[in-house]
């Protein structure tokens, strides 16, 4: 939080700043904290796919035909891959972040090891989840 | 002294609202105990999505009003409205600064989180009892 302290006589007191993202290299460990917020905040508002589906398969009719021409449309069929990558992605990085809280995989080649089975693996179990999708559909 | 002048400045700022609010285990705790139910749960989720491929209505609404994908989707949405609530929460504590948005920002998110997980809920049952 950057507030402006000023002490008794007004003068601005220059509090020393903790090194921020900009300092650093960019590491994949790094990039990879950013993408599971981002592909959370993806998340979060994609809840508002799920329910239009759900509410569309209650009401019925024109409603729901509507909503599946929608995600079958290629526009929404790009969508709903974009929402299959976020959704893995993050279960991976969860994955992830609950092995680094029990306390193991911080030595150097295992969080790299870890870090990238996120983004590899959630690269290919989307295309795996999407092989499925088109065999069985 | 260093500890009581400590004391006097977290009563000043508790009373300015800034410092601990002191629910912050509580919710650290509970975002990864929701993040653990999620492992399994958003299998089911994309289990059950995947079954619904290609069917018509009447076929996606027998599937979904059946007990067992309903459960598990019912599960799902409950866990996944706690678990994204304190997500965006912890988002929103990190990069909004400005007191006055950061509450709005706090309860525009607690609003979508509910009205996700009802509008999610009602239909499930919807499907499973009308």
């Amino acid at each position: 939080m950057a507030r402006v302290e000023t002490d008794v006589s007004g003068v601005e007191k220059r509090r020393p700043l903790s090194p921020h993202l900009q300092i650093y290299r960019p590491m994949l460990t790094m990039v990879m904290s950013i993408a599971h917020r981002i592909t959370g905040a993806a998340l979060y508002f994609g809840t508002l796919l799920l329910a239009w589906f759900l509410i569309a398969a209650a009401i019925g009719g024109s409603t729901f035909e509507l909503a599946a021409n929608c995600f079958n449309s290629i526009p929404g069929r790009v969508i709903l891959f974009g929402f299959t990558w976020a959704l893995i992605h993050h279960f991976l990085g969860g994955i992830r972040h609950i092995i680094w809280d029990t306390g193991h995989g911080f030595e150097p080649k295992e969080r790299e090891w870890l870090t990238q089975a996120t983004l590899y693996g959630g690269i290919a179990l989307t295309a795996a989840v999407w092989v499925i999708a088109y065999l069985i559909q | 002294m260093a500890k009581g002048s400590a004391s006097v400045g977290t009563a000043r700022n508790r009373v300015r609202f800034l410092g601990s609010a002191r629910s912050g285990t509580a919710d650290a705790w509970a975002i990864r105990v929701t993040s653990v139910m999620l492992v399994p749960l958003s299998i089911a989720f994309v289990s059950v999505v995947l079954s619904l491929l290609g069917k018509d209505h009447a076929a996606v609404r027998a599937e979904l009003g059946h007990p067992i994908p309903a459960i598990l989707m019912l599960f799902f949405i409950l866990a996944t409205v706690f678990h994204m609530k304190l997500g965006m929460q912890s988002i929103i504590d990190d990069y909004v600064h400005d007191m006055h948005l950061k509450e709005w920002s706090l309860i525009a998110n607690l609003v979508f989180s509910i009205s996700i997980g009802l509008a999610c809920v009602y239909a499930m049952l919807k499907l499973s009892f009308a």
